[in-house]
C-alpha cells in the first residue's frame, strides 16, 4: 500500500491544478458573456488584422 | 432600494464631481447598448465595422448583455464609434459608466469561487472515503482521515463563509434563517469529525458530507444570485440610458450640464419631445404632454410665461425654460418622495423559502437534540449520542430544501427575462403567484403616450397642421402635438372663425379645419375627414384584458385623467371597474384601500403619479417607457411594448409556485425517510452523501423542466 503515499498526493494535486484553471478562468472574466461566446465559435476568421489579442480584451478591469 | 432623491440626481449622483465630461484618457471603458444584436452575425458585424476605426482601440460585444465595451485611443471619444454603428444599421446608444454600477459581478464571482473550491474539495474527500467505506484497514483509514482533514477544512473555512456570516446577522437579531441549521450542521460535521480524526475511534467522518452540504448549497445561491443580477442589470441599463444632462444656455452660448447644476435663474433649451428636468416658467407658447404626473392623456396648451412642471414633456415646438427651482426641490422629486413612504411595506414579506426555515429549524434542532438526549440517556455513552446527534443535522440538511426555492425562481426568472420581463425583487415571483387583482394605469400603460391620429395621407396632415398652428384652441394645439412629425403645407388667407374653426385657401382652394358632426374634421376639396383624437391602444392591451378576467383576475382602471376619457377607453377594453381622476398621492391611497378588502394587488404603471401606488401594492410591473422612479419602484419591468406579458408573468408566476411546492413535498419526503434512520443511529456518511446528491439533483431537474 506503500505506492498510496505518492498516489494521493498526486491525485490531489491534480485536482488542484484543475481547481486553479477553473479559479484563473473565474478571474479572467469568462463567464461573463456565455451566451456570446456560444455564437462566436461560429465566427470564422479573426476579426482583427492586427493582432488576434489588441480588439479583444477577454478581461474586463 | 430607496428613491431618496429626484430620479435624475439618483443616476447622476456619482457624477456631482465631473460637471462636464471630460474627454475620456485611453483605458477609460466606454458602454454601449447595442439593444437589437442577436446572433453571431452580429457580434461579427459590430466588431468588424468598429476594427478598422482609428479613435477605437478596443471594442468586444458581450451578447448576453447585449452591450458593447469600447476602449477608445488616447484622446479620442465614442462619437465617431456610435455615427458609425449607427450608420452600420446597429441601434446604438451610449451607456452612463456611473448608473451601470460597477464592471462585472463581483459578487457572483466569489460564489462561483466558493462553489468550485468545495467542489474540488468534495471530490477529493469522496474518493479517498470511498475507500473508508469499501472497508480500509486501520492504518489506511487513519491517513485517509488525516488527508480527509487536511483537504476539508481549509476547504470549508473558505467556502462556508456565507452560511457562517448569514447565520450570525440572523442570530444577532434574534431571527431563524435557513442558514443557522445549515452553518449548525456544518459546523458539527467538522467538528467531530476533526475529533474522531484526532482519537481515531473508528467512528464515521463526516467530512464528506460537510463538503458536499457546501457545494449543492452554493451552486442553488449562485443560480438565485445570477438570475437576479441578469434582471438588475438589464434594469440599471434603462438608467443609464438617460443621461441626466441639459442644455444651459449662457450668453457665451449653448452648454451641456448636469441637471443636477441647474440653478433658478438659467435658461435651458428644450428640444420638441423632451421631459423638463426641473420646474421652470415657459419663455415662449408651448404644448405639454402632462400624462407621466397626472394621468391625463390630453396635451395642455401652454402661454408665455405657465409653469412648467419637472417630468413634463414638450410637444410640438422646442421650448426655451427659466429655471425657478433646482432638480432637487422639483415636483419630480416631491412625488418621488411618496415611493419612500410606501416601499418599506413590502421589505416585511418572508418568503416561503422563510416559513419553510422558521418551521424546519426547530423541527430538526429539536430532533437532534432529543436524539442526543435519548441515547445519552439509555445507553450513558456520550461520544456515540454526540455522533448520532449529529448524523441526523447532516442528514436532514435541508440540502433540497434549499435549492427547492432558487433553482424554481432562477428558472422561472431566466424565462421571464428571454420573455422580456425583468425581476428585481427576489421575492416577486412568489408575490405575483397570490395576486387576484389586477389594476392597470391608463396613460402610458394602457395606452401609448398622446393622443394620435389615425394614418393620414401626407398631403391631408399638411394640411390639417397648418390649420391647426393657426388657432389657439385646445384641439388645434392637440392636433398640432399629434402631428408634430409632418412639416405643415403652405396655406393662404388664414382665418379664424370664432366658435367654428379655421378656414385658409391651399392652391387656390377652400380647406377648413372645424367642428363636425362628431368632433373635429378636416374639409379638403371634395372630401370631409373626420379628425378623431384617439388614444392609441398598447399592443396587447385588449387581449390581456380579455385573458385576465377570463383566467379568473379582477381588473380594475386606475387613472388620474378625466372620468369622461377614461370611461370610453374602459368600454373599448371591457373593464368594469373604473377610478378616475385619481390624483398622484390618492392612487397609494386607493391602492391600500384595496388592500385592506384583502385583495393581492398587481399594479402596472407607469408614471410618476404611480409610483406610490406601484411601491404600495402587493406586485408591481412597469413598462419600460415608464419613468426611472416608476421602474425603481416597482417589482418588475416589461421589456416589449406588448402588454400580454402581464398575463403571461401571472401565468408563470404561479406555475413556479406549484413547482415550489412539489420541491418542497419531494424534500420533505426525503426527510421522512432519513430521520428515523439518523436518530435510530443507523445513519452512514455513504448513506448521507447518496440521499443528499440524489435529491439535489431530482429538485434541480423538477425546476428546470418546461
Amino acid at each position: 500500500m506503500n505506492i498510496l503515499i505518492i498516489l494521493i498526493p498526486v491525485s490531489v494535486l491534480l485536482g488542484a491544478g484543475g481547481l486553479a484553471a477553473c479559479l484563473w478562468t473565474l478571474r479572467n472574466g469568462q463567464y461573463e458573456d456565455l451566451e456570446g461566446d456560444a455564437a462566436r465559435i461560429l465566427l470564422e476568421d479573426p476579426l482583427d488584422p492586427r493582432g488576434p489579442d489588441s480588439k479583444t480584451p477577454a478581461a474586463p478591469e | 432600494m430607496s428613491v431618496a432623491a429626484c430620479p435624475g440626481c439618483i443616476a447622476a449622483a456619482p457624477l456631482t464631481e465631473m460637471p462636464a465630461r471630460p474627454a475620456p484618457k485611453a483605458g477609460d471603458a466606454i458602454y454601449i447598448a447595442l439593444p437589437q444584436i442577436h446572433c453571431a452575425a452580429c457580434i461579427a458585424g459590430v466588431e468588424r465595422v468598429l476594427a478598422d476605426l482609428p479613435s477605437v482601440a478596443a471594442a468586444r460585444v458581450n451578447l448576453g448583455a447585449k452591450r458593447l465595451r469600447l476602449l477608445p485611443t488616447a484622446g479620442h471619444d465614442e462619437s465617431e464609434a456610435l455615427s458609425v454603428l449607427n450608420a452600420a444599421g446597429f441601434d446604438a446608444h451610449l451607456l452612463d459608466a456611473s448608473a451601470l454600477g460597477p464592471a462585472g459581478d463581483e459578487e457572483g464571482r466569489k460564489l462561483l469561487a466558493r462553489a468550485a473550491v468545495a467542489g474540488f474539495a468534495m471530490m477529493n474527500v469522496m474518493a479517498v472515503s470511498v475507500a473508508v467505506w469499501s472497508g480500509a484497514g486501520e492504518v489506511t483509514r487513519e491517513m485517509f482521515h488525516w488527508v480527509s482533514a487536511s483537504i476539508a477544512l481549509p476547504a470549508l473555512a473558505f467556502s462556508a463563509v456565507p452560511f457562517f456570516a448569514s447565520t450570525v446577522t440572523a442570530l444577532r437579531a434574534g431571527r431563524m434563517n435557513m442558514d443557522v441549521p445549515i452553518a449548525l450542521a456544518i459546523f458539527l460535521a467538522a467538528a467531530t469529525s476533526l475529533y474522531e480524526t484526532f482519537a481515531d475511534t473508528g467512528a464515521h467522518t463526516w467530512f464528506d458530507a460537510a463538503l458536499s452540504l457546501c457545494f449543492f448549497l452554493l451552486v442553488g445561491r449562485y443560480l438565485e444570485h445570477r438570475a437576479r443580477a441578469t434582471a438588475r442589470s438589464a434594469a440599471a441599463e434603462l438608467t443609464a440610458l438617460e443621461l441626466p444632462r441639459a442644455t444651459r444656455l449662457t450668453e457665451a452660448g449653448r452648454e451641456t450640464v448636469n441637471v443636477c447644476a441647474l440653478m433658478p435663474g438659467d435658461r435651458i433649451a428644450l428640444a420638441a419631445g423632451a421631459r423638463a428636468p426641473v420646474d421652470g416658467t415657459a419663455e415662449g407658447p408651448a404644448t405639454l404632454d402632462r400624462s407621466a404626473l397626472t394621468g391625463e392623456a390630453a396635451p395642455v396648451p401652454l402661454s408665455v410665461g405657465g409653469a412648467v412642471c419637472a417630468g413634463e414633456v414638450i410637444l410640438g415646438a422646442p421650448l426655451t425654460l427659466a429655471v425657478t427651482r433646482r432638480a432637487e426641490d422639483s415636483t419630480l422629486r416631491r412625488l418621488a418622495a411618496l415611493v419612500e413612504v410606501a416601499e418599506t411595506g413590502r421589505h416585511r414579506y418572508s418568503g416561503l423559502a422563510d416559513r419553510a426555515a422558521r418551521l424546519y429549524a426547530p423541527v430538526v434542532h429539536g430532533l437532534a437534540a432529543l436524539a442526543f438526549a435519548l441515547w445519552w440517556g439509555l445507553t450513558g455513552d456520550l461520544h456515540h449520542a454526540i455522533s448520532v446527534a449529529t448524523a441526523t443535522l447532516i442528514i436532514t440538511c435541508p440540502c433540497a430544501l434549499a435549492l427547492a426555492i432558487p433553482a424554481v425562481t432562477a428558472a422561472m426568472t431566466g424565462r421571464l427575462f428571454r420573455g422580456g420581463v425583468l425581476l428585481k425583487s427576489p421575492t416577486a415571483l412568489e408575490r405575483l403567484a397570490e395576486i387576484d387583482t389586477v389594476v392597470f394605469d391608463k396613460t402610458g400603460t394602457l395606452t401609448e403616450g398622446v393622443a394620435r391620429l389615425p394614418g393620414l395621407a401626407p398631403e391631408a396632415a399638411a394640411v390639417a397642421r397648418a390649420l391647426a398652428e393657426a388657432s389657439d384652441h385646445p384641439v388645434s394645439r392637440a392636433l398640432v402635438a399629434a402631428l408634430a412629425e409632418c412639416a405643415p403645407a403652405q396655406l393662404t388667407d388664414l382665418r379664424e372663425l370664432p366658435g367654428e374653426g379655421v378656414e385658409a385657401r391651399w392652391n387656390g382652394r377652400s380647406v377648413r379645419l372645424g367642428r363636425g358632426a362628431k368632433g373635429p374634421v378636416l374639409e379638403l376639396p371634395g372630401e370631409v375627414i373626420p379628425l378623431p383624437l384617439t388614444e392609441h391602444l398598447r399592443p396587447g392591451a385588449l387581449e390581456v384584458i380579455a385573458d385576465l378576467e377570463a383566467t379568473g383576475f379582477d381588473v380594475v382602471m386606475l387613472t388620474g385623467d378625466t372620468p369622461a376619457r377614461a370611461e370610453v377607453l374602459a368600454r373599448r377594453l371591457g373593464i368594469a371597474k373604473v377610478h378616475a381622476g385619481v390624483r398622484a398621492g390618492d392612487k397609494a391611497d386607493c391602492l391600500a384601500g384595496m388592500t385592506r378588502e384583502g385583495r393581492r394587488v398587481l399594479m402596472v404603471g407607469d408614471g410618476l403619479n404611480d409610483t406610490g401606488a406601484l411601491a404600495r401594492a402587493h406586485a408591481s410591473l412597469a413598462p419600460a417607457s415608464a419613468l426611472d422612479a416608476a421602474r425603481v419602484a416597482s417589482d418588475g419591468v416589461m421589456l416589449g411594448v406588448d402588454l400580454r406579458a402581464v398575463a403571461q408573468t401571472l401565468a408563470l408566476a404561479r406555475r413556479a409556485r406549484r413547482r415550489i411546492r412539489q420541491n418542497l413535498a419531494v424534500a420533505a419526503l426525503y426527510n421522512a425517510v432519513a430521520i428515523p434512520v439518523a436518530v435510530l443511529g443507523h445513519a452512514t456518511p455513504l448513506m448521507a452523501a447518496a440521499v443528499m446528491s440524489s435529491s439535489s439533483i431530482l429538485v434541480a431537474m423538477n425546476a428546470v423542466r418546461r
